[in-house]
């Protein structure tokens, strides 16, 4: 009787699950408790915990929720490259009689962590971070459609992370490459916990990063500022709708197919399995229907950052706007018709196989478009090279390379051979890396200073720059070599000695990189010690062309005293050249949405069900799930969602603006 | 024609960059549910797309000639078409502004739809006791997911109804609570057409040799 409650309290957990006999796991461990304790201690001792509550957790103001979205994509940036140097080195060493020094049983869970942690909470964040940061502005917006929903979404995200990162130290982290394919991801092949926790995290992150998506694409429906028709739109806000819309399309599958597969692993059904009729081809075909739009929902917020920077430093209009926008809906239906060239090996014959292919090479049309369009966008241009024209230059060169190999992968024979090799896994690093990794990192340096009122340091940016762009080539460019070679993917030791050098190589690269992301966390602290030398007064550091330079750096709560009225694409820059004056008087109370801590407890609900689902501790599962259901149904009696900002209050931070643009002067 | 030349309209206007009186954007709720709606259609989209592919994967056990009971599921299906005529019924007081009526027809609609649930977990454990549970086979599976999933739509929207109705009776028809009965509105419809596709596609047909 006893032990049957324990069951049902604790399902497997057990002091088991706890991996001390592992010192990786172990220092890790006691490394993040340390840093956590310094983090807690710190916010006790400066009493901030009120304000971390009341101005950040509970906030539904779209500014501060981005911030945070790209803050937790930067922190989890940290795990998966720890992930990455990990398997780099494992590699580097790992020859002949050199087993290495990770065991393939956690160098298995390092790759699928490295690959669920980089797409989900590393690029999906920061994807998202700068939309709900960027798009309200650009739009001349008080704030996204639904703000709580807003803040709901960023906390189910931050949660998904935070189970990924338990896995770490409680129980372990699955074995099966990020897409967790059946059978190998099924209850017969992978019968711990590892599977569970990446379907968990990843479902609860879906669900925030749909909302969120619903939530972008009615804002930026309704909400333009008047005057701003669609093709009146900046490129950045245009490519967040299309990104939006591809999230909205296709997140549901990614919801419905991990259902399948945790019914298959938690009621015994025989969806993917290969007794009773289940079909595994089956997952990998919706896997897929969800993957293969995913990569354009992450490229095209970074081909938005690039148009709006590479218009902003050459001081032009963006060379051939329209056809950008076609270029950008164009790819944006066409992912949905290419998933099956992840697999033209499953054997869907010659006719289905040349379909997938053919439409696949056709994307690369629109996406070529883009590059010419930039490119001219520069010819003749005053350029400034700035940090994010930097990042945009090297990103175009390398994006190509990406491209073209993309497209030599899209010929079925030649997938045949290089299909699950080292030639792919250089490929989509390629393009992420040099796409929306390069995009995330100008949309920062770029939107920076309008987020906290100060630039980024230069020099640690051009650090950062250099040693990402020259490592990123030093780490990839080799797998290419090994790819051709024959090399497969997600080896953790290898015999041909004649390898070893390329690894090693490629180790270089990544230790690169790391310099890199030092020379990032640099930049970010030398920036804060030196802000007032790199203050922006004007609210527009960069001679900016789009709606949200016109407002103070950082904005007020409200965005805009008044809002804007638009006649023309590049609003910002047709505001200066009619000589706009900002308005000093005659403000009026501003309609706003008012905090709530309903999104994160909610969240948290979620997160405490999902774990207790890993776990099978069914009772409290299920008092979690009551209280997801609770939480909302009180949510929904909560009538008194909004509130006036009074005239006066606007007057005084317009006239605190007033007086800072007076003193730059 | 000389006149327009003389009238001061002829002028270029000033062009002014902002709004000087309060403007409210377009409230984007109906919109966004219908975009919420649209997601979910595609979730049982798969739901289809997997029975589609494993509906006939019997694996040895029952076929669905062999287990469903069309006269009963005609029943279920008549329950939930006309709970959808009586929600229409309530949105039509609503209109109105007839508090009394609205709330009439919104329990009567409640009642049917938790009818039809009852119905369906009657034909359930039917099922299950008969051995032809979701873990029989790959048809099975498929089966109860996609009819379960819309079940436990209509099970949400039952708790999502109830609690209208207190906010109803609370707060009157105030706007907040006439958008959330538009929402549910189209939550409802959405599933009786959610429902029509699984009557033809799971019953109708699953009964064909």
């Amino acid at each position: 009787m006893h032990s049957e409650l324990t069951r049902l309290v604790l399902g497997r957990l057990s002091w088991d699950a706890i991996p001390y006999h592992e010192p990786i796991l172990l220092f890790t461990f006691i490394g993040v408790a340390v840093g956590s304790a310094a983090v807690l201690g710190a916010l006790t001792y400066f009493r901030a915990w009120g304000v971390l509550w009341r101005d950040w957790i509970t906030s539904i103001d779209h500014k501060k929720i981005g911030i945070m979205y790209v803050v937790l994509g930067l922190v989890m940036l940290l795990r998966g490259f720890a992930d990455a140097i990990m398997m780099r080195l494992q590699q580097a060493m790992a020859f002949g009689g050199n087993p290495g020094y990770l065991p393939p049983h956690h160098y298995d869970q390092i790759f699928t962590a490295h690959g669920v942690i980089m797409i989900f909470f590393v690029a999906m964040p920061l994807v998202t971070g700068l939309m709900n940061f960027v798009v309200p502005l650009q739009i001349g917006a008080r704030d996204v459609a639904f703000p709580f929903l807003n803040n709901f979404s960023f906390w189910m995200t931050a949660f998904g992370a935070g189970l990924v990162m338990m896995s770490l130290f409680v129980g372990e982290f699955a074995r099966t490459g990020w897409l967790a394919y059946p059978p190998l991801s099924g209850l017969a092949a992978s019968p711990d916990v590892g599977v569970d926790y990446c379907i968990w995290s990843l479902q609860i992150a879906g669900v925030g990063t749909l909302l969120s998506g619903i939530n972008l694409i009615a804002t930026i429906v309704k909400m333009r500022a008047p005057g701003m028709t669609l093709m009146k739109m900046p490129v950045f806000t245009w490519t967040a709708l299309c990104t939006n819309v591809l999230i909205v399309a296709a997140f549901p599958v990614l919801t419905a197919v991990l259902v399948l597969l945790s019914l298959d692993r938690y009621l015994g059904t025989s969806f993917f399995t290969n007794d009773l009729g289940g079909n595994a081809m089956m997952y990998v075909n919706l896997i897929w229907i969800w993957g293969h739009p995913e990569v354009y929902i992450l490229i095209l917020p970074a081909f938005g950052v690039f148009s709006e920077v590479v218009s902003t430093f050459c001081g032009k209009r963006l060379f051939g706007y329209a056809s950008m926008v076609y270029a950008t809906v164009v790819i944006t239906i066409l992912s949905y018709l290419v998933w099956l060239h992840h697999f033209f090996t499953m054997g869907s014959g010659a006719s289905v196989n040349s379909f997938f292919g053919i439409t696949t090479m056709i994307i690369s049309i629109p996406t070529g478009a883009k590059i010419f369009n930039w490119l001219f966008t520069m010819y003749r241009g005053r350029i400034r090279f700035e940090l994010p024209m930097m990042w945009t230059v090297a990103f175009m060169i390398t994006f190509v390379i990406g491209g073209m190999t993309g497209v030599l992968l899209a010929v079925p024979p030649a997938d045949f051979v290089l299909h699950n090799s080292l030639f792919l896994v250089a490929h989509f690093h390629n393009v992420i890396i040099g796409g929306v990794l390069f995009g995330m990192l100008a949309g920062i340096t770029y939107w920076f200073p309008k987020a906290f009122g100060y630039r980024l340091d230069p020099f640690w940016g051009k650090c950062a720059f250099w040693f990402w762009v020259v490592g990123f080539y030093f780490a990839f460019m080799p797998l290419y070599v090994l790819g051709l070679m024959g090399v497969t993917r997600r080896v953790s030791h290898f015999e041909d000695p004649s390898l070893q050098i390329w690894f090693q190589i490629a180790a270089f690269g990544a230790l690169l990189i790391l310099l890199g992301i030092v020379s990032l966390i640099v930049q970010v602290v030398v920036s804060y010690v030196r802000r007032e030398s790199l203050r922006d007064r004007t609210g527009d550091p960069w001679d900016g062309r789009t709606l949200e330079w016109s407002t103070s750096s950082p904005p007020p709560a409200y965005n805009f005293a008044f809002t804007p009225r638009v006649y023309d694409n590049d609003t910002w820059a047709d505001m200066k050249k009619s000589h706009y004056q900002r308005p000093r008087e005659g403000f009026i109370p501003i309609h706003m949405p008012k905090n709530t801590g309903a999104g994160f407890i909610i969240a948290a609900f979620c997160a405490a069900c999902g774990f207790a689902l890993i776990w099978h501790m069914w009772l409290p599962a299920a008092i979690a799930f009551a209280g997801v259901l609770a939480a909302t149904i009180i949510h929904t009696f909560n009538y008194n969602r909004d509130f006036y900002v009074p005239a006066e209050e606007v007057a005084r931070v317009e006239r605190a603006r007033t007086r800072l643009m007076a003193a730059h002067v | 024609m000389f006149d327009t030349l003389d009238a001061p309209a002829t002028h270029v206007p000033e062009r002014r960059f902002y709004i000087p009186v309060e403007h409210h954007p377009e409230n984007g709720t109906l919109l966004g549910f219908w975009l919420y709606l649209m997601s979910d259609c595609l979730v049982f989209a798969c739901l289809f797309a997997m029975y589609g592919v494993l509906g006939r994967s019997y694996a040895g056990g029952p076929t669905g000639a062999e287990l469903f009971d069309l006269p009963l599921v005609a029943v279920n299906t008549s329950l939930l078409l006309l709970s959808s005529i009586t929600y229409g019924f309530a949105m039509l007081e609503m209109q109105k502004n007839r508090l009394r009526g609205t709330l009439g027809w919104l329990v009567i609609t409640g009642a049917l739809g938790a009818g039809f649930i009852g119905i369906e977990l009657h034909e359930f454990a039917h099922l299950i006791q008969e051995g032809a549970g979701p873990q029989r086979s790959a048809f099975l599976s498929s089966f109860f997911t996609l009819v379960g999933t819309h079940g436990l739509h209509v099970t949400f929207g039952l708790v999502w109804l109830a609690t209208l109705l207190v906010q109803l009776i609370r707060r009157g028809l105030i706007e907040a609570n006439r958008r959330r009965l538009m929402c549910l509105s189209m939550f409802w419809h959405f599933l009786d057409v959610v429902w029509i596709g699984v009557f033809t596609f799971v019953y109708l047909m699953g009964v064909l040799p």
